[in-house]
């Protein structure tokens, strides 16, 4: 008797994470929700620069590989002429609130019916430790050694925040996975993204506060709780904007 | 003979973008192409196709690699400062291996430059733009007639050679205004399988990608692109020859510096002096074997262009250097005038000029 299988959203390549970090499980509650939704078969994944650079060797639908930052732009070009299919990014802290900021806002402001999965790690995972957009004041990286001197270098970046305020966008949470509870609430934002992206509802991003056990220079079970402790009070979770229950 | 219209340059290639089925169109204002934008803007709704204003340069280009890993054809057009933004996405598409076509009315330079007509972006197109081994294929328009007939035809060597197409105007073509006729033919379509429809729709997970962390496998991407390339190059090579029969000087000229040296060739023909011309309408591919050809009955080429010499480099890479090549060129929005190529090629007949 088979109790749990793999999702079929997920191809049997093996991820090349580092132990701990929670992108597979985000990979994974994104691969589920395509399964659920009975859309692997038409989906367009956009993958992105950073640690998720692999993700086309992960996701088990088409996939584009897309230069750094411009996820968001390759979407749309990808939904305006398969309007039919769903397409999403998965982008991460550096692809999508640095590079791509730009990418970021206008598609949102577009109202582009697409999902943007965003993994916010608060650094710059694939390249070794640098300093993030989303890095936190006085955290220590590669690039801030001596700790992110906001006099210096300035502040993060809250991307829920600030898509809140655009009219474009329909859907914006931040949820994170380090424990069960944030996963499930995490597994039912992301269905929600999708599911509003199927009904033609517009631009939804669903940010996912993540670990990097490597970077952070800590065990994965204390970066479960360095997650717990010092990103979620700098970014609280929560839905940020959801378009049609405001209607209601 | 087909009923021909007055169009202006910008407006008359975006049409034969859309004869050429192309239903995307991605973009952002910049003199002195706009017009291709605004003619997009009106005629895209009613065709049901996709005209978007871009945030940038650099998205526009991105979302015209959006639509052709999708497999549909796609075009964004830009002048000299948004191409070299758009540099970027023209890497990816080569190395994606997505046709689309781009286009460039070029304005003078470099940075912000000016906006009157130039050829200095030559380098750009043909050696590189982009990082990265590859090639575009570069059609140089010379008459609004052929803004339309290259468009079209860079449509279909785009999808042929699954390989991304530029046309390499200028301000004037851009501007200018000339009858056309837009009788252009059947759109020949090409099976595109490994485009991300939906892997329901094909065999397997379709994957459009440039990157390779094995230098092997990266190497052997190139290589093969090269081999394609190559075909190009036998196959797909287009030139102009004018007066080259008894020519002793052979000009080389493209765009509308082809026009200038035209009217300065017939000038020097009246005076007795035996000059023709060579126009590259491919720039890549570029007419080697033509040029070679001519090498071994001309004594002398000279090589007119708005730009510091740029194309005079391949002039002397074709005929292997076998004889004199001498350059004339005006430069950051300035249009040469018949005249002053006929000065050139009296100064060249005199010997009075100095080699390039």
């Amino acid at each position: 008797m088979v109790v749990f299988e793999k999702t079929k959203g997920l191809t049997d390549n093996q991820l090349h994470y580092c132990p701990g970090c929670t992108h597979g499980v985000i990979h994974r509650l994104v691969a589920e929700t395509l399964e659920e939704l009975g859309v692997t078969g038409k989906t367009i994944g956009i993958a992105s620069v950073g640690c998720s650079v692999f993700s086309y060797n992960y996701f088990n639908c088409d996939m584009i590989q897309a230069a750094h930052g411009r996820a968001p732009a390759v979407a749309t070009g990808a939904k305006r002429a398969n309007p039919d299919n769903v397409v999403f990014t998965y982008q991460g802290d550096g692809d999508l609130a640095a590079i791509g900021t730009a990418e970021t806002v206008h598609s949102a402001a577009r109202g582009e019916n697409i999902t943007v999965i965003f993994v916010n790690n608060a650094i710059y995972g694939m390249t070794g430790g640098q300093m993030a957009p989303t890095t936190l004041p006085n955290q220590v990286t590669q690039t801030s050694p001596y700790g992110r001197d906001v006099t210096v270098v300035g502040y993060p970046v809250k991307v829920c925040e600030m898509l809140s305020q655009i009219d474009g966008a329909t859907y914006l949470e931040r949820v994170a996975v380090n424990n069960v509870k944030n996963i499930r609430k995490a597994k039912q934002a992301i269905k929600k993204a999708f599911q509003n992206q199927i009904e033609g509802k517009g631009f939804s991003l669903v940010e996912v506060l993540s670990t990097c056990p490597t970077n952070w220079g800590l065990t994965p079970k204390a970066a479960l709780k360095w997650l717990d402790e010092n990103m979620e009070t700098y970014y609280p979770l929560g839905v940020y904007k959801d378009k049609y229950k405001e209607e209601k | 003979m087909a009923e021909k219209v007055l169009m202006k340059g910008n407006e008359a290639l975006a049409e034969a973008a859309i004869m050429a089925g192309c239903k995307y169109y991605f973009g952002y204002p910049i003199t002195p192409q706009t017009e291709v934008a605004a003619y997009m803007a009106k005629r895209m709704p009613k065709i049901g196709g996709t005209f978007l204003q871009a945030e940038s340069e650099v998205a526009a280009i991105n979302m015209v690699l959006g639509v052709a890993a999708c497999g549909k054809r796609v075009m964004t057009s830009s002048s000299s400062p948004g191409i070299s933004l758009k540099s970027e996405g023209i890497s990816y598409l080569a190395g994606c291996e997505l046709p689309a076509l781009i286009v460039n009315v070029q304005r003078g330079g470099p940075g912000l430059g000016g906006i009157q007509p130039s050829q200095s972006d030559y380098f750009q197109a043909l050696k590189g733009g982009g990082h990265g081994d590859y090639k575009l294929i570069v059609l140089a328009p010379a008459s609004i007639q052929e803004m339309v007939d290259l468009t079209f035809k860079g449509f279909d060597l785009a999808d042929k050679y699954r390989m991304p197409a530029m046309i390499l105007a200028d301000g004037t073509m851009g501007q200018m205004m000339e009858p056309v006729s837009l009788e252009l033919g059947e759109v020949k379509e090409y099976a595109k399988p490994w485009a991300t429809t939906g892997k329901a729709t094909h065999e397997g997970r379709n994957i459009i990608n440039s990157l390779s962390l094995s230098p092997a496998q990266l190497e052997e991407w190139n290589i093969n692109r090269y081999e394609r390339y190559k075909i190009v190059e036998r196959d797909e090579v287009m030139y102009e020859e004018f007066m080259m029969d008894d020519a002793e000087t052979c000009v080389v000229a493209f765009g509308i510096t082809s026009r200038v040296a035209k009217n300065a060739i017939m000038e020097a023909r009246k005076r007795g002096m035996k000059v023709g011309m060579i126009r590259p309408i491919t720039l890549w591919p570029f007419p080697k074997d033509a040029l070679k050809k001519a090498a071994s009955k001309v004594k002398n080429f000279l090589t007119v262009e708005l730009n510091m010499g740029q194309m005079v480099d391949d002039v002397k890479l074709a005929i292997d250097c076998s004889k004199p090549v001498y350059f004339y060129g005006r430069t950051g929005g300035v249009i040469m005038t018949p005249d002053e190529v006929l000065n050139k090629l009296n100064e060249i007949e005199k010997g009075e000029a100095k080699q390039w």
